[in-house]
């Protein structure tokens, strides 16, 4: 107890000190900052704690109740410990400061006291004005910028749907909308069987059985405010103004209970881990809640993207806090949501797996994570295990290779060099499917390696971008689509390679544009293309990058060439038709200048992520149990 | 020898200074207003009200017909009841509409036109109009401090009310508020003259800007009228003459034609009926509920109470009266009260002509022609939203009232949007203002005791109570209960305001 008290008293200290000195405080606002929460914390902490109140009560009156030590020693002790308390409290300071925020006022009147230059004083009125913004805990900026993310959505989903009004196949609404009509409907033994009430042909469920529950409950909450959207047989082609509403909120409220809350927790796991740095949180929640590609294809387009992708943020929280069975757990489920999440899966994999190595039991650490990942499988599949037809059943539903190396104009190897090699007609689809598999495995090998050899959170990210952009790269059956996998741990990553994210992210809406254009969501398009640039030119928002001042002249004019490349493509896809001779010549042209980038960016990632495990320090350090 | 030059130097210092703040501060201000227009870019294929049709049909109708048949015609329905200079505005409008889709302004077969061409067009006038409004703010708000600087754009800039109304709901609110502003701005700043010249063009753009009339009169008599009998007439003829000259430029042409009194008609429809179809959260509400419930006490009191034959809505049909009990309401009365309400902050603004309170009394006169006048929307309560927006960063006190009254006010929007594919957006609206003036405010103003409380624990009670009515109401019985709150609460603050 009088360890803890003395260790307030020396927070309150260091607070006069800071209070009392303006020129420390003007050589460093942020640092400031810091002072101040922590004292509001542990004054708000110990009102909590009954024996302290009056200790609180009075904040000048400390120097009574600490008489047993004398000044001479407080001083030495203020001294000594000043910094090692100040970083041990930062390490401890939990994120969320909830109810009064600390005042920053008195700063103000300090520096009109003080004689600063003008200058100084507008730049530092320039931070207390955004810190609400942007200095605070996490709770205020996060609910602001989800809000506003909420919002953004909303009105994407005002807009048309992939196969509106267009019989008979209709597009991903249609076959969402089916799934919640099959499995509302028919018992779960018959939802991955071809039956006379199950017309696998009329899109026929093609996701693990995850999706299958998900369509089941959404479908439940269907059948009971509008019972004819989902009749067996009759709703097909449903389109009714309040069908399409509940449709459309189905999505938002997935969102809004997996896919935020996910953020939220990596949010906090990574404002833990920068030492209380909390200047451009609302920067880094924008970017990763307002990812255009994200929105544009499960609130436009019509998915559930946000489930699994939600599921994976998860897991990455996981990881990054040491929960290595969380993760494991989380990371099967998005699995069984999506088979697409395979495409994280070496990453997790060797991550973990290199973790377990370097701990003295390594088997049961193994065999732990083993049992997780087995009894979530066999928990979501558990209808479906009574026979060994069923499970095959349910898994050649999942792998669709009849489906064909690519579809339309991914920008992808396969898709990308068919322009000089027509894979299809020289290969047949088993020996593509191998060579697929050898590239994958090929391209994501070195990252998995660093992995295994020397496992830490900060390569971690980059191997999941790594292997997933490898995936998208040379994996079997890829679509347009998957470019959010890859798009999601770039996004986490924009503090560190904001530059990186945010050219990936304008290629990767490049390269679904022809997509988005069939389903008429040019206007959101647009809208969102805006809103993406300008949150991340924000003012104040993004982290410094020094790099940006020393580019060389070439690169400015490269990347400047490349924007006006992509504006003109915007143009001339929706303005001129093409030659009838190449009726895809624009779609081809846009995959190869995408493809380009994603390689740029793959190269990129893969050096970077070699660069920071080679570095002596890094991701070695991982304790001994 | 260097004293001069280090003096150059230093002023020369503080130009770029001052220089490089003002492209910071327009650099930032255009980034509010873009993300708030990609915003109202995703809103377009949203709900919109009949006064899209309305605004259509002025459009081809100032494109078709000269303009001595601008007051006549009677096409459509929705006939021109708005002053010359909207027309004219229209008019301008129109000569872009024709060229992107002829059919916009074509009198006869555009009516009910609802091609994607026409929505786009229009709702991107809307937005390409706002910017009056940033420009107002810039002119506000270039010399504040930063913080108040943001709170304010978010205020206005992000105005949810701006966003349902103009945006949504569709009208020119946006464009008209920021002549508004313009004109207090120049107030604020002492150019009394432009201020005026500026309030008389808003008049004859929207006539139910007039409300504050009175307050600009007395305001502007005993301010810029000042200085000696002779000097304080000059000005006054100046002012004359610069007022008449600009109600010559829009009622003109039609005086020309002798058409002033059906221009007037048009736009004073006092038979359109006490209330708006919507009731606009005012004291009429609260009068015809006590109407209602005396008709019921005496009723059953066994007094023989013949029923009204007249509807609310339905306007003044002769002589019968809508009302059970309580006297008649007539235009002249809703006049009367309202000058009434006013005249406590004519008398201020008479005593004391003082810049630094314009602002809140043209808001606080706007505030009574809201709470008494004859056929108020409820869309008038931005007409002092968005000036009261400038001065809610002055204090806590201002800041907790503002917090309040916006919230109120903002709800009491909700019934336009009354379709559920909107349902969420309002909603979620009004939540994402709620927490940006909380978090807002209480960072500008913890230095004050009751540390980042914006508002008071009756108020939460008020607060909490709106949450309540909203999530219990289905249809209309509880809205009435609740708009008669609305009103009562925005009297209170109001009046608080004008204690201050």
């Amino acid at each position: 107890m009088v360890q803890l008290l003395s260790v307030v008293l020396l927070y309150l200290q260091i607070g006069r000190r800071g209070q009392t000195h303006p020129k420390m405080k003007l050589s460093s606002t942020v640092m400031k900052i810091d002072e101040g929460e922590i004292i509001e914390e542990h004054v708000s902490a110990l009102k909590g704690d009954d024996g302290n109140k009056d200790l609180t009560g009075d904040v000048t009156g400390w120097d009574c109740k600490a008489e047993q030590r004398t000044r001479e020693e407080s001083e030495r002790l203020r001294l000594q410990e000043l910094p090692v308390l100040t970083g041990a409290t930062r390490i401890n300071n939990t994120c969320f400061i909830p109810g009064p925020l600390p005042s920053i006022v008195v700063d103000s009147n300090e520096m009109k006291k003080s004689r600063v230059t003008k200058a100084v004083k507008v730049e530092v009125n320039n931070k207390n004005a955004r810190w609400w913004l942007t200095n605070t805990g996490i709770s205020a900026p996060f609910f602001c910028v989800s809000l506003f993310a909420i919002l953004v959505r909303m009105g994407v989903s005002l807009h048309p749907y992939s196969g509106a009004g267009d019989p008979p196949k209709y597009g991903d609404f249609e076959a969402q909308r089916h799934w919640m009509e099959i499995t509302t409907n028919l018992p779960v033994n018959e939802w991955y069987q071809n039956t006379t009430k199950n017309d696998l042909s009329y899109w026929g469920l093609d996701y693990p059985p995850l999706t299958a529950y998900q369509s089941y409950v959404h479908g439940l909450v269907l059948k009971f405010f509008h019972p004819e959207s989902v009749l067996l047989y009759t709703s097909r082609g449903h389109e009714s103004y309040f069908g399409k509403l509940l449709m459309r909120w189905t999505v938002l409220t997935s969102d809004i209970l997996i896919f935020f809350p996910a953020i939220l927790w990596l949010i906090v796991v990574f404002a833990d881990q920068s030492k209380g740095d909390k200047r451009n949180i609302a920067w880094h929640v924008a970017m990763i809640v307002v990812n255009p590609c994200l929105i544009l294809i499960d609130h436009g387009h019509f998915q559930y993207n946000c489930i699994s992708l939600g599921l994976t943020v998860g897991a990455v929280a996981a990881v990054l806090s040491d929960k290595d069975l969380v993760s494991s757990f989380l990371f099967s489920l998005a699995l069984n949501h999506k088979q697409m999440s395979a495409y994280y899966a070496p990453a997790f994999f060797s991550y973990l797996l290199g973790k377990c190595l370097k701990r003295r039991n390594t088997l049961l650490e193994v065999s732990k994570l083993g049992m997780i990942v087995i009894g979530t499988f066999a928990l979501v599949w558990w209808p479906y295990l009574h026979s060994r037809v069923a499970v095959l059943e349910v898994l050649s539903r999942l792998a669709p290779f009849e489906r064909g190396l690519y579809e339309d104009y991914v920008a992808n190897f396969w898709c990308t060099t068919s322009v000089l090699i027509k894979w299809k007609r020289l290969f047949t689809t088993q020996s593509l499917k191998l060579f697929c598999l050898f590239m994958t495995v090929c391209s994501c090998l070195p990252s998995m390696i660093l992995q295994i050899r020397a496992p830490s959170t900060r390569t971690f990210l980059y191997g999941l971008l790594n292997s997933s952009l490898s995936f998208y790269l040379f994996s079997f059956q890829v679509h347009e689509k998957s470019i959010l996998l890859p798009l999601l741990p770039a996004s986490i990553l924009a503090m560190e390679e904001p530059f990186v994210f945010q050219w990936f992210t304008q290629f990767a809406l490049l390269s679904m544009f022809p997509l988005l254009c069939r389903d008429k969501l040019l206007l959101p398009y647009i809208a969102l293309y805006g809103i993406f640039i300008l949150i991340y030119y924000a003012p104040n928002g993004k982290p410094d990058t020094p790099k940006a001042r020393f580019w060389s002249r070439m690169t400015l004019f490269f990347v400047g060439f490349l924007l006006f490349l992509s504006f003109v493509l915007h143009i001339v896809y929706l303005t001129i038709n093409p030659p009838k001779k190449y009726p895809f010549l624009f779609e081809a042209i846009i995959m190869l200048l995408c493809f380009s980038q994603f390689v740029f960016v793959a190269v990129y990632t893969n050096w970077k992520q070699w660069f920071l495990s080679m570095k002596p320090g890094i991701g070695r350090e991982k304790k001994q149990v | 020898m260097t004293q001069p030059n280090q003096e150059k130097q230093q002023l020369k210092d503080k130009h770029t200074q001052l220089q490089n703040s003002r492209r910071h501060i327009i650099k930032d201000l255009i980034w509010f207003s873009l993300i708030a227009t990609f915003f109202k870019a995703l809103l377009i294929p949203a709900y919109h009200s009949t006064d899209f049709e309305v605004h259509r049909n002025w459009l081809a109708l100032t494109h078709t017909l000269p303009l001595s048949q601008w007051y006549i015609d009677e096409t459509s329905p929705w006939t021109l009841d708005y002053p010359p200079f909207f027309a004219y505005f229209e008019r301008f409008l129109s000569l872009f509409a024709s060229l992107v889709d002829p059919a916009i302004t074509d009198l006869y077969n555009g009516l009910n036109y609802k091609a994607p061409s026409v929505i786009i067009f229009q709702r991107l006038s809307v937005m390409a109009s706002d910017t009056v409004l940033v420009y107002s703010i810039y002119m506000l708000t270039k010399n504040m401090e930063l913080r108040k600087r943001f709170m304010i754009w978010v205020l206005v800039v992000w105005s949810p009310g701006l966003l349902i109304v103009d945006h949504v709901h569709f009208q020119y609110n946006g464009f008209l508020l920021g002549i508004l502003l313009l004109s207090l701005g120049s107030l604020q700043k002492g150019n009394d003259l432009t201020g005026g010249f500026i309030f008389a063009v808003l008049l004859c753009f929207k006539h139910l800007f007039a409300v504050a009339g009175p307050v600009y009169f007395v305001y502007l008599f005993r301010h810029y009228c000042r200085g000696g009998i002779l000097r304080g007439f000059g000005k006054l003829v100046t002012m004359g003459t610069v007022v008449v000259g600009v109600f010559m430029m829009a009622y003109g042409p039609f005086a020309y034609y002798g058409q002033m009194k059906q221009v007037l008609q048009r736009m004073f429809p006092f038979g359109r009926g006490l209330c708006h179809a919507y009731w606009a959260p005012n004291f009429w509400v609260f009068y015809i509920i006590s109407d209602k419930v005396l008709a019921f006490v005496f009723t059953k009191l066994g007094f023989h109470i013949l029923p009204p034959t007249a509807s609310f809505t339905g306007g003044l049909v002769g002589d019968s009266s809508p009302f059970a009990i309580l006297p008649m309401i007539t235009p002249s009365v809703t006049f009367a009260l309202v000058l009434l309400a006013i005249s406590p902050c004519l008398v201020k603004a008479w005593r004391n002509p003082d810049p630094k309170m314009i602002v809140r009394q043209v808001a606080y006169a706007y505030t009574c022609g809201f709470l008494f006048g004859w056929h108020v929307h409820e869309k008038a309560s931005l007409h002092f939203l968005i000036p009261l927006a400038i001065v809610s960063t002055e204090s806590n006190e201002d800041a907790r009232h503002y917090f309040i009254l916006s919230i109120v006010s903002v709800y009491s929007l909700f019934p336009l949007l009354y379709e559920a594919q909107e349902y969420p957006i309002k909603v979620v609206l009004l939540l994402l203002h709620v927490a940006l003036m909380w978090f807002g405010f209480s960072s500008q103003f913890t230095d004050s005791k009751n540390g980042g409380g914006v508002s008071r624990w009756i108020e939460k009670i008020y607060l909490v109570g709106i949450l309540g009515v909203e999530t219990t109401h289905n249809g209309g019985a509880f809205e009435d209960a609740l708009d008669d709150m609305d009103g009562v609460c925005e009297e209170c603050s109001m009046e608080r305001e004008l204690r201050r």
